[in-house]
């Protein structure tokens, strides 16, 4: 440790911390653009000079370290007019054009130009025009604003691995860009936005739509996949405008992923807004009450089963299977894709290292899995311990760009086994698989061969689970956790098991394998094929209307708070079961939220104990049963990343996406 | 300024016995040093191909494939280093010095000479011919022989306005001018021969 | 009193003789290197501090001492590099340019003396990407030396090993800056490194390096022979050696010319140059030591010493010793304008104050030339100077705003003459119209 006098207060930093950091401790702040706690040290922009003592200059802050009995002064004359004197070369080629620009009301530029800007400008000289560039449908550049800091440089290049975007030229014809034109092919392109730290980079979609104090925020979890990224979601007028990501060290850090930042735009499109009821063959509007009427008539005698959909709060699962389970239902089944899971023990099906731990893992193996694609926020926490040095990762399966490199291992199940020798010699060894590879006939056998290889390599011990399961979206885990596996399976059930189906979110899988004569009731927020083949509709709500906790694949018990009321007469989820209990005649015995929340947290105490990472090791490294495995080679878990669900298959902005990224982009030659 | 961009590039055998004389230079896992080299092995090539001495960018893809580099990063490099055209030019690279210590001495006539004698109209152009572009490039480290004039890569000094037109004169031609002194000083010995080093004390 | 024949240390700085090897023996390099290397890292250092040898690329930082930062072992088997600094384009500087094209030979053997002394197990030769006909004599002299031996495995028969290689930068002033020679020689854009650490803790390709001058470098054989006493015998205390000046400008015989340190700037400008152009009373200021010094009026030039002590007195630098001297003919702003404009196109556009600055700072110099501004314009301009200088990562932005202090600080009046003239012209032509 150092200690270091900051304008006379004394505070104690680690060796090799900066003089920022030494600063901050000592509750000061310092201005800073180029500046990022998760990228490189670029020490450029040159607003966070201090004065040190016996210096003869100001120092950048930033990137000086520490010296035992240094003292640092961030309020005199040399600093303030240092730093005067950059804010007023930044402002002199940026266009005084806050009143139209996106980043008005929160760029830094700007509340920093208060505190150290001058009245007017002394500079009579023609500014600088700089041509926009193109770097995909989601994000909008004004390259005129750019005060050239570099974060989104380093952020392509460092947390996103896509070395795409550089300041190609020199001095004040430097100009950042990609050179070529094109969209950057990064799943995590979004975050760029977050980082300029002025208006040169911009949401698209959110183009001259809101000022930020117009905004109501709700903090929330992204649901559209299984990282549980928190995020805030800003509205207006009961209409989400645009979603961000809020920090959170051990889950995503300060970053979210693309699909889970503009597909909201789905939020609006498509949705089922009342309820409906089949009446000769069509759907007509109907009441409430005549749905739940509708229900009511046409269970009796009918063998009733449940499929559970992708991304449901914990909420509405868990009145669904109290409902279900009240009306003595055939079946319960959260596995839209057959995932061959093992429920006997949760860390058979959780990311047991932790998202967060990924940084003290040493190897991974990654099998039947694209996290790049499948859970981007976590692949970058892979990517940054790679980057640290001392990690190695293998693959088996489809070999794509993960953004770090990886050794291909194999293709098919039969090569899992011997992944081991590329584990041999790993101090904490991770394996990672996706939950893909258990969707298929030898899934079970892949399960347990997957957790082989973990224990085989010394991955499975009392300080240490490397072991893992990727899930793919934020309702998956709930549903386990909450048992939503239940007698006949959906498979069974489709075959004919069930002749009454409750499908709630449930559109994961094709809906012509419904039987003709089965009685569908559908629950969720899209019409899509299985709304259009439901006899009875009863329209729920999205992730960002209703209060829900969601599970992540971690086994982190999250909340989301509702940010905008459900449209027209759709409801909270749970509410509707709720409801639909008292016509049915088996009433669940909760009618708040907070009512049911005790009672699912009884039931399953993993709900009572919020935020809460997953254990630190691995108690008991006996593995699932072993089962054959083939030598089918492993699918490409995600052909599509942008349209995934029904609110992403909504989204005009992932639609441009699609189109953007699954054609081969003609390159255009910059000038 | 558009130009056409040809759609793809690979080294010749000549700019391949180069490369295998520039690699080993470096370590193995440090082979990015070389991206400077063979952005002139491309540059050469092209001069020597085309008659058009520039890197293309299919050419900065191959040598970020080649070295193990992102794309982007040869592209930064390309466009930081003053000496690298990344838009074609003509078959002579006229670049006139216009820092001081030249410019002291006359510059403005060299390149008054180079205007006449090409009818390029300013710096930047290309003459009509395609022969010659004109640049005005800073010092060239040879400031004691200044105003000096670099023909692709060969320094031409001590100039004036006439001097500069024999040069442009033979060059199209197709002579290549003795390099150096227009006033046949010896290096950067002062006019009239070595006043120091002349042996008269030994 | 001038510096004899007898104590030149570049021979054949005009190229009157061959460069290559049998001539360079002839000239005394590479004679008893050998006997030079046995004597052991530790006193080649000793020998090169005790010889007061500052380095000749412009900041003036003792040379012994820069070596000896480097570390005497390599625990985690790093190796260490030598880089020299042949990136000569500081306007007005044209000396090392002679020694690679006349007397590489010894460039290269004092690259084998300093690698020892250092520690290091390559070094780098930077130069820069227009001296290409130079390069190829270097590539040649450094494959002749390979070929006798000198070079390579058991360079010398000293039992060391030393590899030496050429690297050819291609158009950026910046590059001569030492950390923003080793990012271009690591293949990226030549943008200085955030200090520390400094190069000789983590330098080329994260090892040791140490970054010296071509003359530096050069000298060093000549000490070793001849001695620290010697080296030291010439110029005054701390500014010892000889040095090669690069006479330039409004003189009647420009030159580059090796001399003692210490010398008069008259005696020197008379003695090589010919003179000042229409006599010394003709002289209006020279700029002593390379663009990046301030310019000093003719009354400092009757009588400073051409060192580093005597022209840091008078606010300026030895620099690199290119003396750009200026008549009374000259327009002086127009002078400074453009070195202005060196600066904008050469910053690397890296710090804020240098990448907005420069061009700021250029485009009030272009009025100021015609006298297109405000009296008040000139404080302005002083400003913004301020304002840039001292708040960047390297020491760029402090030589392109010096040149314009120096100027507002001796010839303001002339500036604001030029200003009055320009409004005189307005008033005039409004007047006629």
């Amino acid at each position: 440790m150092a200690k270091v006098t900051v304008d006379g207060i004394e505070v104690e930093v680690p060796n090799g911390a900066s003089v920022l950091q030494a600063c901050e401790a000592a509750g000061k702040e310092i201005p800073r653009f180029c500046y990022h706690e998760r990228l490189s040290v670029a020490g450029n922009c040159r607003m966070c000079l201090v004065e040190v003592e016996k210096a003869p200059k100001p120092v950048a802050s930033c990137a000086y370290p520490v010296m035992d009995g240094m003292k640092v002064f961030t309020d005199t004359p040399m600093v303030r007019n240092a730093r005067r004197g950059v804010m007023e070369f930044l402002l002199i080629n940026h266009p005084l054009d806050c009143p139209i620009c996106d980043q008005g009301g929160e760029c830094d530029l700007q509340d920093q130009a208060m505190a150290y800007g001058r009245d007017l400008s002394r500079y009579d000289e023609g500014k600088r025009a700089v041509k926009d560039k193109y770097v995909g449908p989601l994000i909008k550049t004004v390259m005129n604003r750019c005060i050239h800091c570099t974060r989104c440089v380093r952020f392509a290049a460092e947390v996103a691995g896509v070395p795409e975007m550089g300041a190609t030229g020199r001095g004040e014809n430097m100009e950042i860009g990609t050179y070529v034109e094109k969209a950057l092919t990064s799943e995590l392109s979004g975050n760029l936005i977050d980082i300029c730290p002025v208006g040169a980079l911009t949401s698209r979609p959110y183009a001259f739509v809101s000022r930020p104090w117009e905004l109501s925020k709700t903090d929330s979890v992204d649901v559209l996949d299984a990282v549980g990224a928190n995020i805030r979601v800003d509205t207006r007028g009961g209409e989400v405008l645009r979603i961000l990501p809020r920090l959170h060290e051990e889950v995503n850090e300060e970053w979210l992923a693309d699909r889970g930042r503009f597909s909201f735009d789905g939020l609006k499109r498509r949705r089922l807004d009342r309820p409906w009821v089949r009446q000769d063959g069509t759907l007509k509007p109907a009441s409430w009450a005549e749905a739940f009427q509708a229900i009511a008539r046409a269970l009796p005698g009918r063998r009733l089963g449940a499929i559970l959909g992708d991304t449901m709060d914990a909420e509405a699962i868990f009145a669904l299977k109290g409902l279900m389970t009240a009306l003595g239902a055939v079946g319960l089944d959260c596995r839209q894709d057959g995932a061959k899971l093992d429920l006997s023990r949760p860390d058979f099906y959780l990311f047991n290292t932790g998202i967060a731990r990924i940084e003290e893992a040493d190897a991974l193996v990654i099998i039947g899995a694209d996290p790049r694609r499948e859970a981007p926020v976590l692949n970058a926490r892979i990517r940054k311990r790679w980057a640290q040095g001392g990690f190695r990762a293998g693959v088996i399966g489809t070999a794509r760009d993960l953004t770090y490199p990886a050794t291909v291992l194999g293709a098919a199940p039969t090569d899992i086994a011997g992944a081991a020798a590329f584990l041999a010699g790993a101090q904490r060894p991770m394996v990672v698989l996706g939950r893909s590879a258990l969707a298929r006939e030898d899934g079970a056998g892949v399960l347990a061969a997957a957790w082989e290889l973990a224990r085989a390599a010394g991955g499975l011990r009392e300080d240490w689970h490397g072991f893992n399961l990727l899930h793919r979206f934020g309702g998956q885990v709930g549903a386990l956790d909450l048992g939503f596996v239940q007698g006949l399976d959906m498979a069974a059930m489709l075959a004919g098991g069930a002749d009454a189906l409750w499908l709630l979110g449930a559109d994961g899988f094709d809906a012509a394998r419904i039987p003709a004569h089965a009685f569908v009731i559908y629950q969720g927020h899209h019409g899509e094929a299985a709304a259009a083949r439901a006899d009875v509709i009863l329209p729920g709500a999205a992730y960002t209307e209703k209060e829900g906790s969601y599970v992540n694949t971690e086994g982190r018990v999250q909340r989301g708070r509702m940010a905008v009321p459900p449209p027209g007469e759709a409801r909270e989820d749970w509410a509707i079961i709720r409801a639909a209990s008292e016509f049915l005649g088996q009433t669940l015995p909760f009618d708040t939220l907070e009512a049911l929340r005790a009672e699912m947290a009884a039931a399953h105490p993993v709900f009572a104990r919020l935020d809460q990472g997953p254990l630190p090791g691995c108690t008991d490294p006996s593995g699932p049963a072993p089962a054959p495995v083939t030598a089918t080679p492993f699918a490409v878990p995600v052909e599509n990343y942008w349209q995934v669900e029904p609110i992403t298959r909504a989204s005009e902005t992932m639609a441009a996406c699609a189109a953007t990224y699954l054609n081969p982009q003609p390159l255009l030659a910059a000038e | 300024m558009t130009h056409e961009e040809p759609a793809s590039f690979a080294f010749d055998a000549e700019s391949e016995a180069k490369i295998a004389t520039i690699l080993p230079r470096y370590p193995a896992d440090r082979q990015a040093s070389a991206v400077i080299p063979l952005l002139y092995v491309a540059q050469r090539q092209m001069g020597r191909t085309t008659g058009s001495a520039w890197v293309p960018r299919a050419a900065m893809d191959a040598i970020a494939a080649r070295l193990g580099m992102p794309p982007m990063r040869v592209y930064e490099v390309a466009s930081f280093y003053f000496m690298f055209n990344t838009k074609p030019i003509g078959r002579h690279h006229l670049q006139v010095c216009g820092t001081t210590p030249c410019w002291l001495r006359g510059s403005d006539e060299v390149k008054r000479a180079c205007q006449d004698a090409t009818g390029i109209a300013d710096y930047g152009q290309t003459s009509a011919d395609g022969l010659f572009t004109l640049t005005e490039v800073e010092c060239l480290g040879g400031c004691v022989n200044a105003p000096i004039l670099q023909v692709d890569d060969d320094y031409y000094e001590d100039l004036d306005y006439e001097s500069t037109l024999r040069i442009i004169e033979a060059l199209k031609r197709g002579e290549r001018p003795k390099p150096g002194s227009a006033l046949g000083r010896q290096g950067s010995a002062p006019l009239g021969g070595p006043r120091v080093l002349t042996g008269a004390e030994d | 009193m001038a510096l004899h024949d007898r104590d030149r240390i570049f021979t054949n700085l005009y190229g009157t003789r061959p460069w290559n090897l049998p001539d360079a023996r002839r000239r005394g390099d590479w004679d008893g290197t050998k006997e030079i290397l046995a004597r052991g890292r530790d006193a080649i250092i000793e020998e090169v501090k005790n010889s007061g040898l500052r380095g000749r690329g412009g900041a003036g930082f003792p040379t012994g001492m820069k070596w000896s930062f480097m570390p005497k072992s390599s625990p985690d088997g790093r190796p260490s590099y030598l880089v020299v600094n042949a990136d000569e384009s500081e306007p007005g500087t044209c000396k090392d340019r002679d020694i690679i094209r006349h007397d590489p030979h010894k460039l290269i053997e004092g690259c084998l003396i300093a690698g020892f002394a250092m520690g290091a197990s390559a070094g780098y030769i930077y130069i820069r990407g227009e001296y290409y006909n130079e390069s190829l004599v270097l590539e040649a002299a450094i494959a002749e030396a390979y070929e006798a031996g000198l070079l390579g495995r058991n360079a010398c028969g000293s039992g060391y090993d030393f590899e030496l290689y050429v690297h050819r930068g291609a158009g950026a002033y910046i590059c001569g800056e030492e950390t923003a020679l080793i990012e271009s020689l690591e293949g990226k854009k030549g943008m200085p490194r955030l200090k520390p650490p400094f190069p000789a803790a983590v330098g080329l390709y994260g090892c040791p390096t140490t970054v010296n001058n071509v003359e530096t470098i050069a000298v060093v054989p000549a000490i070793m022979r001849r001695g620290a006493a010697w080296f030291a015998s010439f110029g005054r205390p701390k500014n010892s050696g000889t040095k090669i000046f690069c006479i330039q400008g409004h003189v009647n015989r420009p030159c580059n010319v090796e001399e003692e340190m210490s010398i008069p700037l008259r005696e020197l400008i008379e003695r090589h140059a010919g003179g000042v152009r229409g006599g010394w009373d003709n002289l209006l200021a020279v700029i002593p030591g390379g663009s990046s010094t301030p310019m000093i009026p003719k009354s400092v030039c009757d009588d400073v010493l051409m060192d580093f002590d005597a022209l840091r007195e008078h606010k300026t630098g030895l620099g690199t010793a290119g003396v750009i001297v200026m008549d009374k003919s000259t327009d002086l702003i127009k002078a400074i304008q453009r070195l202005s404009a060196f600066y904008k196109h050469e910053s690397c556009g890296q710090c804020t104050p240098c990448r907005e600055g420069m061009g700021w700072v250029n485009r009030v110099m272009l009025r100021m030339v015609e006298g297109r501004a405000e009296i008040e314009e000139i404080d302005v301009l002083e400003q913004v100077t301020r304002q840039i200088e001292g708040h960047t990562i390297c020491a760029l932005a402090d030589g392109g705003v010096w040149p314009v202090q120096g100027l507002i600080r001796h010839f303001r009046p002339m500036m604001e003459e030029r200003i009055a003239a320009y409004k005189a012209r307005q008033m005039q032509r409004m007047a006629a119209e």
